[in-house]
């Protein structure tokens, strides 16, 4: 069992030992290194990170540089779930045999971001997580393919305009609602699932520690506010995701052994998506008369989901 | 974990050969997914497994690219890792075979030949062995199930050098060697680990106190400098180590291999080229011949990769007319060996005539008749001292004969 670290406030973080550093790549505004200090503020413990191919891997460990004072490696785009996999089965085997050079256990973590966890990254996660490896999968979820120029993924909300998808005369946007894959990891039957906001910080801690502290494959999908794609100024990060957060378009939730779901976070005055839709770039062709019909359609899916979560809290199975 | 008393020879197929040469070795990671004619090494390990004759950890992964990653995450942390794979499954794994060379991991991989779709087929050719001759790891060809068994000790020894940390392939022919059983002179257990030794980390994710970054980016700053020293590495550091292996397992078996195998070589005027189970077939017509006083010599390749162009060229300098013997559709050019053997010899004093032949894909019999025309051809080329035939020809199709050049 880990350590669990206890952070009271945000300059406990701001003191904590970073074994990330700030020198890094990542745009100005960037929530991705938001999210990555939380999870490795969140524990003591030793660490064997990976992250697939994607902005974070490209703007923190560009050689002759790394950022990562925790032992890190990266294969490719579909690969990194199964990289981490690896080494936690190295280590289970060097303990066997007795060949730990410390005998410490560490904790075993890929990030990857939505592309390479929704889409081509699937199947890798899937296989680790039905294998039951030790280890924790973090979606650092901006909802497009940051990294290349924002083509549309699985993880694109409908009406939103991306390279592949983009706004048009003819066009809302993208043609999809994104693909739920908290549902999807839980149905694994993982001990631990959870959506996290990194404006929502303390319970984001919580939900990590307790991902960290599970026996088994656990899974958090992190919001991850992009100032590029979802075009908003670099210092409204924190803002947009509290617009997010407090509209229920990103709902914080858990669900415990693929069964029991709890909210884990109820904004007191909850906001009309249109104010999360109009506070960005990707979405500002909906607000033309011709596509103002899809704020409607937003505005019903979100209570609808909002309801369905309550529904199954309550029903707790 | 129990030992394993082994008679001194043993009835095994290749597939089995190769499966106890990665017990003997106390892998610590297995990374695999079967597939045909590979599945009874992946098998035969997890009968070890259940069995107590093997520690460690055997992961049954979704796929051949995520065997690959997960060997690679694994050796990344330290340790002995190596899987198995053939035909489609090695295809699927080529972008990790790339990546686990480039991030100098010294990973097994037993590759029982097989066929390339489309369209689809089981049987052992070459096809999926020249896919990887470009993806930086050394490759080891076995031509029956004894080299299988012990270029495995061979392949182990070298990768894991801390001189080379290049992953090495032990390839061996689907069905006709896999499937094949033969009497192996096996080696006990404590000798064959010993030979190999502990694997010695370096840069292990595992060692905590001391945190590494594997797989960085590289952009035009860098890259070249990284591949052009992996790329020379292969090049000037595999040989002599391959060779010291080589002696050093001649001096605790007898049984010799060289970089490059030759029989009825000495006083040959003409040759043929070839790997795998057909060096065998080969053989077997050379003897015929130089009974009747024909000085046809046979040519084995045993080390793939990387090439090994000295000894090519030493060991043709005579030879008048040589027959590159292609068990693989080149699609677009001639077959590899061609290449390959034009390239070794080219700066050298050689005038051989070069001709190449396609055979044997899907796995269509090569037989000793085959090879009797070949070495027709190969005497007129001599006789010739040019080229009396097309440059390519494919062996035993049917239908109308069909050449090139």
């Amino acid at each position: 069992m880990s350590e669990i670290k206890k952070i009271k406030n945000l300059k406990d973080f701001s003191t904590s030992a970073d074994r990330f550093e700030g020198a890094n790549l990542l745009c100005p505004g960037c929530a991705h290194s938001i999210i990555v200090r939380e999870v490795l503020n969140a524990t003591n413990d030793d660490l064997i990170l990976s992250a697939s191919t994607g902005c974070l891997e490209v703007c923190t460990a560009v050689y002759p540089y790394t950022s990562w004072d925790a032992s890190w490696v990266h294969i490719g785009f579909e690969n990194g779930s199964t990289a981490v996999a690896g080494a936690e089965a190295m280590h289970k085997a060097l303990k066997t045999k007795g060949r730990l050079k410390q005998d410490r256990d560490p904790k075993f973590v890929s990030f990857a971001g939505d592309g390479a966890s929704y889409d081509i990254g699937f199947q890798w996660i899937s296989g680790c997580f039905e294998r039951g490896h030790n280890m924790m999968h973090v979606v650092l979820d901006n909802e497009v393919y940051a990294n290349t120029g924002g083509q549309r993924s699985s993880s694109t909300p409908i009406g939103s305009s991306a390279t592949t998808s983009p706004a048009g005369s003819h066009s809302y946007g993208e043609k999809r609602n994104k693909k739920d894959m908290i549902a999807i990891m839980a149905a694994h039957g993982s001990p631990y699932v959870a959506q996290v906001a990194p404006n929502k910080w303390k319970n984001m801690v919580k939900a990590i520690q307790q991902g960290l502290n599970a026996e088994g494959p656990t899974f958090i999908n992190a919001m991850s506010a992009c100032t590029t794609e979802w075009k908003f100024a670099p210092e409204d990060t924190i803002a947009i995701s509290d617009l997010a957060t407090d509209s229920h378009i990103f709902p914080l939730y858990e669900i415990i052994d693929g069964k029991q779901l709890n909210i884990t976070y109820r904004p007191k005055n909850v906001l009309p998506v249109d104010e999360y839709l109009a506070a960005q770039g990707r979405f500002k062709h909906l607000f033309k008369d011709q596509y103002k019909f899809m704020i409607k359609e937003w505005q019903d899916r979100v209570d609808a989901n909002w309801e369905y979560l309550q529904r199954r809290e309550e029903a707790k199975v | 974990m129990r030992k394993m008393e082994l008679k001194d020879i043993e009835v095994w197929d290749g597939n089995m050969a190769a499966s106890h040469a990665m017990r003997q070795v106390q892998i610590d990671v297995v990374a695999a997914y079967p597939i045909t004619p590979s599945t009874p090494i992946v098998e035969n390990y997890a009968t070890f497994l259940a069995n107590d004759y093997v520690e460690g950890e055997f992961v049954m992964v979704e796929s051949e690219h995520a065997a690959m990653s997960g060997c690679v995450g694994a050796s990344a942390a330290g340790g002995r890792v190596a899987t198995a794979t053939s035909s489609q499954g090695f295809a699927l794994m080529v972008e990790t075979l790339y990546q686990a060379s480039g991030m100098r991991l010294p990973i097994i991989l037993n590759v029982v030949n097989r066929a390339l779709a489309a369209p689809l087929n089981v049987n052992g050719d070459h096809s999926d062995m020249y896919l990887g001759r470009d993806s930086g790891w050394i490759q080891l060809d076995a031509y029956n199930p004894q080299d299988a068994y012990d270029l495995n000790f061979i392949a182990f020894k070298v990768s894991e050098d801390h001189d080379v940390r290049l992953p090495c392939m032990v390839h061996q022919d689907g069905f006709m060697t896999s499937h094949t059983a033969m009497g192996v002179k096996t080696l006990q257990d404590d000798i064959a680990y010993n030979f190999v030794g502990d694997f010695k980390p370096m840069n292990d994710m595992l060692d905590l106190d001391n945190p590494v970054t594997h797989g960085v980016q590289t952009e035009e700053d860098w890259h070249f400098e990284h591949k052009a020293r992996q790329q020379n590495d292969l090049m000037t550091k595999v040989y002599p180590k391959l060779q010291a292996a080589f002696n050093e397992f001649e001096e605790l078996t007898g049984r010799k291999y060289s970089m490059v195998e030759t029989y009825n070589m000495e006083e040959a005027e003409v040759a043929v080229v070839c790997m795998g189970t057909s060096v065998k077939t080969a053989i077997e017509v050379s003897n015929e011949l130089n009974a009747k006083g024909i000085k046809a010599g046979v040519v084995g390749i045993r080390v793939i990769r990387p090439w090994p162009f000295e000894k090519i060229a030493e060991v043709f300098k005579d030879i008048k007319a040589i027959g590159a013997l292609d068990r693989s559709a080149p699609h677009g050019t001639v077959g590899m060996l061609f290449n390959e053997l034009a390239g070794s010899l080219i700066n050298s004093d050689s005038n051989a005539v070069l001709n190449n032949y396609i055979y044997g894909l899907g796995g269509r019999d090569l037989t000793k008749k085959h090879i009797y025309s070949i070495y027709e051809d190969l005497l007129a080329n001599a006789k010739a001292g040019k080229l009396t035939t097309a440059t390519q020809q494919y062996i035993g199709t049917r239908g109308p004969k069909l050449e090139f050049l």
